[in-house]
């Protein structure tokens, strides 16, 4: 078979069939459990390390868990 | 030993671009590496000045935000530079007479097109990017740039490539390809920037001590990614001489055209849409003091628009020598765009649910809100032009110009802006912005400009779409091509119009940005997180 038309067949059977699975599956693993909180924690990140990198050792995040919903 | 390693290089580079502009085959070959060796001189006498100096400290435990100052500033310069030759040019279309006789080939409409289109996109767009991709990357990494020096490499190297891409267009070297018009040796500059570019992204996350990746840093990531893909691709040529400027294309015919469009449409895909979605993500939370109001739809907002983005280039090419079925699927991914698009619309939008009081109180998010608007507006309007029936009328006319710039000054102009805002009293250390009341000068006038543009190019568009169709009943054309042209006077004296207040907003910024930085008291080190309203 020509390179061509080996390529079309494979990128509209296999490939298409991949690149659908794989975005099901982006969409299953995001609505996954447990998936809510980890969310939560990481559209709050961009409310520290203002002013300066999390120095060495220290948990960005520590201790801040509680307080990530008020009006920061 | 590495300075001098750094001083060879340098003046071979120098001795090198003499001896080439000695042998240069064209005009703009030749100032181009006079361009090069004056820089490679010039960094040869501040090197040899600096040797056995100690190297500059990076200091892990302070973000680097010297190169993206200088990211802000150069955005602020190219923006106006780029909406300046916008207006004239608009003018020019207005009235030809300013295609002055003296200036011809260098300062004619032809010539000064790719200048504000590149300026623009490139310039104001790419430095607006490469300095908000730094801060963000920093602030949610909660780690310093990567790489040391290299990331001014990148702030320079590009501000050279665009200098080289400017020359080049006004002294006529061109390959012609829709935002791709820079020659092999620009384009070959910028993939060595590029590519450092990517290293200072990609060092700087790997080195995160957050555990999670920000959406925002997807979305850079990806546009920086397939900007390189796209970039290298499209640019497949061979030199002819490394005397000129000129080279010969790898591909040819409807194969060139397919290609040059997958890059173009991608260009607006991942250079404007990606990219400031990045912005979009970080600086509307950020602004509106609230976590973005879905996660979730964040993340699959990103793995819808990339998946489906880089199959939309065909629509460019509808009724061309292009097979039918790769027309109809670049239309049918364009018209599945629309969900994604609207999807992260929704999503920052609803960011300021609970606190649509700052609409009227804070002129910065207002800018940033409008320009999700227009992000909407204009994806809604691209899928609809993308229909092959609809592309019958509106392509070829302004409407299509029309649809650019809604997108174009309405999203990435507006999100821009409403960063800058964000940006300059933070990376100054100032208490506030100089003056709000300016902010919402800019606004307004922002605002009105670009409704008169689009508003001009959906009347002019569409009008000469039909008149170009119209036939009478013996099944002759009506009008002649002069007859659209004559007809579309008064729309192109709205538009320059529209063009002139974009403008004007945007030189009050630099005022009010001028005035923050050099007249606003600085910010007291803050005890507690206290947001700086």
């Amino acid at each position: 078979m020509e390179t061509y038309t080996a390529l079309r067949a494979f990128a509209d059977s296999w490939h298409l069939l991949f690149m659908f699975l794989f975005f099901i599956g982006v969409v299953v693993f995001i609505f996954r459990p447990g998936s809510k909180q980890v969310h939560e924690e990481t559209s709050n990140m961009i409310f520290r390390n203002d002013d300066r990198p999390a120095a060495a050792g220290e948990e960005p995040h520590a201790g801040k868990r509680s307080e990530k919903q008020e009006a920061r | 030993m590495w300075d001098f390693v750094k001083l060879l290089v340098l003046a071979a580079i120098a001795v090198f671009a003499a001896y080439v502009a000695s042998y240069a085959r064209d005009l703009a070959h030749l100032v181009h590496m006079i361009i090069i060796m004056l820089v490679a001189a010039g960094l040869f006498i501040w090197q040899i000045r600096r040797v056995g100096e100690p190297a500059p400290v990076h200091d892990p435990g302070q973000y680097m935000d010297g190169v993206i100052r200088a990211g802000v500033i150069a955005t602020a310069f190219w923006g106006v530079i780029g909406f300046l030759v916008g207006v004239v040019i608009a003018l020019q279309l207005t009235w030809p007479q300013l295609n002055f006789t003296w200036a011809e080939g260098y300062l004619n409409f032809g010539r000064l097109r790719p200048l504000h289109t590149s300026a623009v996109i490139f310039a104001f767009g790419g430095n607006a990017l490469i300095a908000s991709a730094f801060y963000v990357v920093q602030r949610t990494s909660a780690a310093r740039l990567w790489g040391g020096n290299l990331a001014w490499f990148v702030f320079w190297g590009y501000q050279l490539f665009i200098v080289l891409a400017a020359t080049g267009y006004v002294l006529g070297s061109t390959q012609g390809q829709e935002y791709a018009e820079p020659e092999w040796l620009a384009d070959l500059w910028l993939t060595i920037v590029w590519v450092a570019f990517l290293a200072v992204f990609m060092g700087t996350l790997i080195n995160r001590k957050e555990p999670h990746i920000y959406v925002a840093n997807w979305f850079y990531l990806s546009f920086i990614i397939t900007v390189a893909m796209l970039h290298i691709v499209n640019n497949v040529q061979m030199p002819v001489s490394i005397f000129g400027s000129t080279s010969v294309p790898a591909w040819a015919g409807v194969q060139s055209a397919m290609i040059q469009w997958w890059y173009g449409h991608n260009a607006v895909g991942f250079f404007l849409t990606a990219g400031f979605l990045g912005m979009m993500y970080y600086f509307i939370p950020k602004q509106a003091e609230r976590p973005v109001y879905s996660y979730k739809l964040s993340i699959i907002h990103f793995w819808a628009l990339i998946f489906l983005y880089i199959w939309a280039g065909p629509h460019h090419l509808h009724y061309t020598a292009l097979p039918d079925w790769a027309q109809t699927l670049g239309m049918t991914f364009s018209i599945m765009l629309w969900m994604p698009s609207w999807g992260g619309m929704i999503n920052g939008l609803m960011t300021l649910s609970g606190a649509w009081d700052k609409l009227r109180t804070d002129p910065i998010i207002r800018m940033m809100v409008v320009a999700v608007g227009f992000y909407g507006m204009a994806t809604f309007e691209g899928p609809m032009m993308s229909i092959r029936a609809v592309n019958s009328l509106s392509h070829y006319t302004d409407w299509t110009i029309g649809h650019v710039h809604s997108g174009a000054l309405g999203w990435n102009g507006m999100i821009t802006f409403g960063m800058l805002y964000y940006l300059v009293p933070r990376l100054w250390q100032r208490e506030g912005l100089y003056s709000l009341r300016l902010v919402s000068w800019h606004f307004w006038l922002a605002t009105i400009g670009i409704v008169l543009y689009a508003a001009s190019m959906w009347v002019t568009g569409i009008m000469e779409g039909l008149m170009w169709r119209q036939v009478d009943a013996q099944g002759f054309l009506v009008n002649s091509f002069a007859d659209t042209v004559a007809a579309k006077f008064p729309m192109y004296v709205v538009r320059s119009l529209g063009g002139v207040l974009f403008l004007l907003g945007s030189i009050i910024m630099c005022y009010n940005l001028w005035k923050t930085v050099t007249s606003v008291g600085q910010k007291k080190p803050a005890a507690a997180a206290v947001p700086a309203e």
